[in-house]
């Protein structure tokens, strides 16, 4: 159990706003660069994969094109869609790669989710009863979350929310335990949930309607191509988002814990919540960069292809403070996170505390 | 009337768009197509610079290859040119230096770098052939009437002949040059913008009567000696872009004679009156809700575009009325009176307007 000084965690803070300055201050022409040349990557394999698909007479074409496509989708949402949309590019000021202006391609309308993700769970990121995005409102990912029955289905119910990942980040922007609870109204969740049909009815149009009709005789390859590749992406996405928050050692905080919290404290609760991905380039590029949660949580604006330079930097600073920096491959922090599902779906038993098993969140004792 | 063929093939492809945006959606058939070729975009026209050319030491012209949606100019007029420098797009406007006769789709842009300016020094050193820029669409009335009047007079000096140069240009095209006095002040004989030219021309035309003004060797062109350089000045319809000490002086003048309708001027940027540091504020932008500190003295406009708020602009002078936001709260400062003003709801102009304290405001839809 570390405990770090008030002293520390603000040197600490201050250290990582250094690095976030000196980031900001060489954004240039390379990082332009760097985001264009995904986002013509990203739609140049988007068609490839259309093509392939529609020229899928041999089950090899349909295979390459299917995954070309399944490519496409996960850049799309999770390098190219999930960054701009934090606003990591709006310094550019281009007005086709900015977070007002940027649509993605999954079912969630992006003024919603940048409601819901930007603001409710990067603010309150692993603080149980204000951080939604801990298992989704559906599941208990937490031994502080009080147990009852219905989370005895709890492995079947993620094994099901993956393939419809984004169906159910759609649903879960709806909040619908506010409209239980009256803090939102229902003409409001009414407005909301017919731009979700709005927005989803279009993307089935194009991926189940359109494009097989266009296909003639290919209908059924390209509807399958299509269909897996949405699933494809769909499991990616709720793989890798998982690992980022909710492998065993990832920690999480009560409202009373982060009250009054500082700049430093805050940079802190935001590394003990997060969980980095070990891997090589393409992996990062795939997942969005989110294999480096824990950058991206303590600078969730700065172009994700920064923090591939920066993670050295920041576990370097993890090391002269003592701090956990929680990083892992793919594998395990998976099997952490279905160990937690598992595990939790049980009741806790009594007197075996959440705190035996995860670091202390920091105080001041020492101080 | 029917409508040029360009826009009914425009109709059409728009209303292919619409459906194709079906297999697109989120996106648009735009955003596709603009990998292709960035010209093929319609939704934020472009052009390439096919040509740099030098003019002076400081001074280039750029030949633009306009994309889909341009629409043919005005001698006189300028156009919005959105230039990336270090990643960041940056907008201004630049008056067009040729005729629209011109005949072969192009068109150029003379700039002369202002020492520390962000976007003229790119321009004119570090731009190469191929680069694309963002284009708006031509704009402006500091353009030659219909029928062209037998006397002209145009005052000029720096990058103030460019728009000249356009409407000189188109005269020639013509084939018949009226009655021209042309009045331009430069350094040198050497940093005169588009020298050559100019003297070819009076050489060329006898009724084109140049007057070079080198004010390194021969001091600063004062009005006061137009009558000798121009004895009939006040029966021409007179043209005038340069500093702004220069069109104040033209327009005294010509308000003194009587004849402030007979004067066109032309300015490449705001007088500015606010110059010590006022009060500054917290500015936030609606509906984004980003924010971002101010000081007293810089415009909203350019508070907005450093904190990556996509802010629109037109002229960034005050003039065209492309950069308006509603004011949601707090007051501003015009930076060319210094007069703080505003009530909740006003529509302000971003580029002229200060944030006098806390300031949240709105972008137009
Ligand atoms: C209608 C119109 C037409 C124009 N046509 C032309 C043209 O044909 N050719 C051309 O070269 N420019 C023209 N300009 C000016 C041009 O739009 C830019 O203002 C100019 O290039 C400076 O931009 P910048 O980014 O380099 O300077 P900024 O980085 O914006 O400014 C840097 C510094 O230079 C000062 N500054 C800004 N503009 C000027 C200026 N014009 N002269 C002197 N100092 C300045 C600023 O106050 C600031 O201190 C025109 C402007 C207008 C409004
Ligand atoms: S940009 Fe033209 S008035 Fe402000």
């Amino acid at each position: 159990m570390q405990t770090v000084s008030t002293a520390d965690v603000e040197e600490f803070g201050r250290e990582l706003d250094k690095i976030r300055e000196e980031v900001i201050a060489s954004r240039g022409e390379d990082d332009a660069r760097y985001i264009r040349r995904v986002i013509a990557v990203q739609r140049t394999l988007e068609v490839g994969g259309r093509a392939l698909l529609f020229a899928s007479v041999l089950p090899p074409v349909w295979l390459a094109g299917t995954a070309a496509l399944a490519t496409a989708k996960i850049l799309e949402n999770m390098e190219i869609g999930h960054n701009v949309l934090h606003g990591q590019w709006d310094w550019m000021c281009d007005p086709e790669i900015h977070s007002s202006t940027w649509e993605w391609d999954l079912v969630s309308p992006a003024g919603q989710w940048k409601h819901t993700h930007n603001h409710l769970h990067h603010t309150w990121t692993n603080v149980l009863g204000k951080d939604r995005d801990i298992g989704y409102s559906l599941m208990r990912l937490s031994p502080e979350q009080p147990w009852n029955p219905y989370y005895l289905g709890q492995p079947l119910y993620n094994a099901m929310l993956a393939p419809l990942f984004e169906w159910g980040i759609a649903l879960h922007d709806l909040e619908i335990e506010r409209l239980v609870s009256g803090d939102k109204s229902w003409g409001q969740a009414f407005t909301q949930f017919r731009e979700i049909l709005r927005k989803g009815g279009r993307q089935i149009v194009k991926d189940y309607v359109a494009f097989p009709l266009l296909a003639g005789p290919m209908f059924l390859p390209v509807l399958l191509g299509n269909l897996t590749a949405n699933m494809t992406r769909n499991m990616w996405g709720h793989t890798v988002i998982f690992c980022g928050h909710f492998p065993d050692e990832a920690e999480v905080f009560t409202e009373d814990q982060i009250e009054g919290e500082t700049r430093g404290e805050w940079y802190l609760r935001q590394l003990l919540g997060s969980c980095n991905l070990d891997g090589g380039p393409l992996f990062h590029l795939m997942t969005g960069n989110l294999s480096h949660q824990i950058e991206h949580h303590l600078f969730p604006d700065l172009p994700s292809n920064r923090y591939a330079e920066v993670a050295p930097r920041v576990r370097a600073l993890c090391e002269r403070f003592g701090l956990p920096y929680n990083s892992g491959s793919l594998l395990r922090q998976t099997a952490t996170v279905w160990k937690r599902v598992f595990r939790l779906a049980l009741p806790t038993p009594v007197g075996q505390s959440a705190q035996v098993d995860t670091p202390a969140p920091a105080t001041a004792q020492a101080a | 009337m029917t409508a040029p063929a360009g826009t009914r093939i425009d109709d059409f492809v728009t209303r292919l768009a619409g459906t194709v945006g079906w297999l697109t959606t989120p996106l648009l058939p735009d955003d596709y197509l603009g990998l292709i070729n960035p010209l093929w975009s319609l939704r934020r026209p472009r052009g390439r610079v096919e040509a740099v050319r030098r003019e002076t030491r400081d001074a280039v012209s750029l030949i633009i290859r306009p994309g889909r949606g341009w629409t043919s100019h005005r001698a006189g007029q300028f156009v919005k040119v959105g230039v990336d420098v270090d990643g960041v797009r940056h907008w201004r406007t630049y008056s067009l230096s040729t005729a629209p006769e011109r005949g072969d789709g192009l068109f150029t842009i003379t700039v002369k770098a202002v020492p520390g300016g962000v976007v003229s020094t790119h321009l004119v050193h570090r731009t190469r052939p191929g680069t694309f820029v963002g284009l708006g669409r031509p704009e402006g009335d500091f353009v030659l009437p219909r029928p062209v009047p037998p006397r002209l007079l145009f005052v000029t000096a720096g990058s103030g002949i460019t728009p000249v140069m356009a409407m000189l240009r188109s005269l020639v095209r013509h084939g018949a040059i009226p009655d021209v006095v042309l009045v331009h002040s430069a350094p040198t004989r050497e940093e005169v913008i588009f020298g050559e030219e100019l003297r070819t021309l009076a050489r060329q035309f006898p009724d084109l009567h140049l007057h070079e003004q080198h004010t390194r060797s021969d001091g600063r062109l004062s009005l006061s000696r137009l009558p000798d350089l121009c004895p009939d000045w006040t029966r021409r319809v007179a043209w005038v872009c340069g500093p702004a000490e220069m069109l104040e002086e033209a327009e005294t003048r010509w308000r003194e004679a009587g004849i402030a309708d007979r004067l066109h001027t032309e300015r490449f940027r705001p007088v500015v009156a606010v110059t010590a540091d006022a009060a500054s504020g917290r500015v936030r932008f609606l509906p984004s809700g980003q924010e971002a500190d101010a000081d007293g003295m810089t415009p909203l406009l350019i508070v907005g575009e450093r904190a990556g708020v996509l802010m629109p602009s037109g002229c960034r002078m005050g003039i065209c009325y492309g950069c308006t936001a509603r004011l949601r709260s707090g007051r501003v400062r015009d930076l060319r009176t210094g007069r703080e003003h505003g009530e909740q709801g006003d529509i302000v102009q971003t580029c002229v307007s200060a944030a006098a304290g806390h300031v949240e405001i709105e972008a137009l839809r």
